[in-house]
């Protein structure tokens, strides 16, 4: 028995030493990849004029509230994204930041909201599914009803995207879908749509990442066209083509995102962290994997527990009935 | 066997008892506030912070203070160390109220606790969370702890029968006792793994889930000897240094090891520099680790810790060592960009005493109502 006890508890330890074992090697899991018909968004920020219809556009197809600041009480002015922007423009700013698109004494604009990645941790992260990556379309969507409002998502979220509800007693997550709703009809993102210069582009991302490719072969200063609304509209502008950064950000990180920037100022400047091909969810739910896939090895460390158990549990109430037992005859 | 486990009785509104009740009752108004007008009105959480102390403290810290349970019934049942067995009940009550009021505190954390029965729908369920595998475990384990410490309300009440059929399958409770502990507080540490870049990485590695085990496993084991160290003076045991020093002993093997992993790990992946640069989080981890290697020294030496004063002390830091650790890892080491900062509010911090001092009350007033303590032989009291 004592043989027994022993092997028990040296598979015991070896399930244990998997979990020091490096994401690497016990990756059970590959990085997800991108669906067939993957919709996304490009956004081109040297074409962007700052002009926010696109956050307006977002406030009213999403039933959300204007947020004032500071003592003006007149117009929309979000800081940053919140429980009720899912979508802002934001500004970089040099020097005397007077030329667009300019790293030094320039400025450029970036729209920040959900990414929608390929391999989203929120969607790995939540417990109970209200988050959801679309099958066919890729978007990542949020289910109220589903939700316990636990904000896991939030801290897996390399991008700090998820906001919450803090003010409301019964609060709800909040993020960009995509429009979800309006593509359902047929529609295409309220941001994309309203958008007058085409800095955000609506598409499959198949189309989206094609495009990109185009633009970074493009020779700068020179005359091209470029698509507005959505890349399949058959609506174009005619721009000179910008200095662009050698990189299309949205490409590779963490597994790719289905809303990706193209840019002429390094993306750093926009605080969006650099990041590896890699994401953070295949080296996480690789560990869990290795150990609760098919919950094959805590059933078989139950049922060596169990057999312990039973058989001290058993022996303890052997040694137990006897000295009552000796009790007994003492009195 | 001649010990058998007696209720204390004696006065239960002791000042002790008032002055918890009186904590409780403030963090009840609190509580309140945070039902009727939202996380936001009562916590300082934020979107960058979204969890603070009662994800940090009451669950993550709490529950492996409450791990006593869980290391008592591994070695008295599964390795039949059956000589510390008078020291398994008192560690069940302690981790039976832990883990039911860190359940308690999740439920006042999660903003829409009504859907929490989705956990459990078949359809819902998402088997590749960290989250939902912590949050059934622990779910469970707060039963199973009810259920082990069941044999108490039956002496109690004399349930003979009910005993006779939980008896036959306590075995599998007890089993049941030890895996899920194993599970969730592992998983605990897998939880962070998620944080990513956000996580300094003196904390972020993949080791993450060992070191939370083995946090969970030396917090309970010293959560044992303080308790039983304050219970004997309290209420008058009897001397049990003789017992919980054998489990210091045990300790120093599961402390060192531990040490030698968390400090190769952070050595093998180049970041014992920041350890050492001076930074508000290089002297965190430092403070972390001191307080677990004191600890260590006084445990190692047989001499030490069969002086109760000094293995009460090293029992503290061991505890203040893996809170802090388990601290580092939830919220200082924490870092989301973007300037958040987090701070835990008045009332956030009200709730977290109340939940302790709900604890407290709790366990004095079992231990007077329910065969808790095995009264030793009264050599040490002079009574």
């Amino acid at each position: 028995m004592k043989m027994k006890r022993r092997d028990f508890l040296k598979g015991a330890a070896g399930g244990l030493a998997l979990l020091t074992l490096d994401g690497k090697v016990v990756d059970a899991r590959m990085v997800e990849a991108l669906p067939p018909d993957a919709l996304g968004i490009l956004y081109d920020s040297t074409l962007c004029v700052g002009c926010n219809a696109c956050m307006s556009a977002c406030k009213e197809a999403n039933n959300k509230k204007p947020e004032m600041h500071g003592d003006q009480q007149l117009w929309d002015k979000p800081q940053d994204l919140s429980a009720s922007t899912l979508n802002i423009i934001k500004r970089y700013s040099s020097g005397t930041g007077e030329h667009k698109d300019q790293e030094e004494d320039g400025y450029a604009f970036i729209k920040r909201q959900c990414l929608h990645c390929v391999d989203p941790s929120c969607v790995t992260a939540c417990p109970v599914s209200a988050l959801a990556k679309d099958k066919e379309t890729g978007i990542v969507t949020y289910d109220k009803d589903a939700c316990i409002g636990c904000r896991y998502c939030q801290v897996a979220c390399p991008y700090n995207i998820p906001k919450f509800e803090w003010d409301d007693f019964y609060p709800e997550i909040v993020k960009c879908q995509l429009c979800s709703h309006l593509i359902a009809q047929g529609g295409i993102s309220a941001c994309c749509s309203v958008c007058p210069t085409g800095a955000s582009l609506f598409g499959p991302v198949a189309k989206l990442r094609e495009e990109t490719r185009r633009r970074l072969q493009m020779k700068p200063g020179k005359r091209y066209k470029f698509p507005v609304s959505s890349i399949d509209s058959g609506k174009w502008h005619e721009f000179e083509a910008p200095k662009y950064e050698r990189h299309v950000y949205g490409q590779d990180e963490l597994g790719g995102t289905q809303v990706m920037y193209m840019s002429a100022v390094p993306f750093e400047k926009f605080g969006l962290p650099s990041f590896p091909k890699e994401s953070f969810v295949s080296m996480a739910s690789g560990i869990q994997y290795a150990i609760y896939k098919g919950m094959v090895y805590p059933l078989v460390v139950l049922a060596g527990l169990i057999f312990m158990a039973k058989k001290n549990k058993n022996s303890e109430e052997a040694e137990q009935s006897a000295s009552t037992h000796d009790q007994g005859e003492d009195a | 066997m001649s010990h058998e486990p007696k209720a204390l009785g004696g006065r239960i509104f002791t000042p002790t008892f008032c002055l918890c009740i009186f904590i409780v009752v403030i963090a009840a108004y609190f509580a309140v506030k945070r039902l009727i007008f939202g996380i936001g009105s009562v916590t300082n959480l934020n979107d960058g912070y979204p969890w603070g102390i009662w994800i940090a403290y009451d669950v993550v810290v709490g529950t492996a203070f409450a791990c006593g349970g869980y290391v008592m019934a591994l070695l008295v049942y599964i390795i039949n160390k059956g000589e510390y067995h008078p020291l398994v009940r008192p560690a069940l009550l302690a981790s039976m109220f832990g883990y039911t009021l860190a359940g308690v505190s999740v439920f006042l954390d999660i903003g829409r606790y009504l859907n929490a029965y989705n956990l459990y729908l078949p359809w819902q369920m998402n088997f590749h969370s960290v989250m939902f595998e912590v949050a059934m475990c622990i779910g469970t384990y707060i039963f199973v702890l009810w259920l082990e410490f069941t044999p108490a309300f039956v002496e109690k009440w004399g349930l003979k029968n009910f005993g006779k059929k939980l008896n036959k399958v306590i075995f599998a409770i007890i089993a049941l006792g030890v895996l899920l502990p194993t599970m969730h507080q592992s998983s605990l540490g897998t939880m962070m793994l998620m944080a990513g870049y956000k996580l300094n990485p003196l904390w972020h590695t993949s080791t993450l889930p060992l070191l939370f085990l083995l946090t969970a496993i030396i917090m309970g084991f010293s959560m044992v000897v303080f308790e039983a160290t304050i219970s004997s003076r309290v209420y008058e045991l009897g001397d049990e240094t003789s017992m919980l020093s054998k489990i210091a002993r045990i300790m120093t093997y599961v402390l060192g090891f531990y040490l030698v992993i968390r400090f190769q790990n952070v050595f093998m992946r180049g970041h014992m520099v920041d350890a050492f640069s001076g930074s508000f989080l290089g002297n965190m981890f430092l403070l972390e680790n001191l307080l677990l290697i004191i600890g260590l020294v006084i445990l190692a030496y047989p001499n030490y810790r069969n002086n109760p004063r000094l293995l009460f002390i090293a029992a503290t830091c061991v505890l203040v060592g893996g809170s802090l650790y388990r601290f580092n890892t939830y919220i200082i080491g924490f870092d989301p960009g973007n300037g958040w900062k987090y701070f835990p509010s008045v009332g956030e911090q009200m709730i977290t005493y109340g939940l302790i001092a709900f604890e407290i009350a709790m366990y004095t007033l079992f231990v007077k109502i329910f065969p808790v303590f095995s009264v030793h032989a009264p050599a040490e009291s002079n009574h």
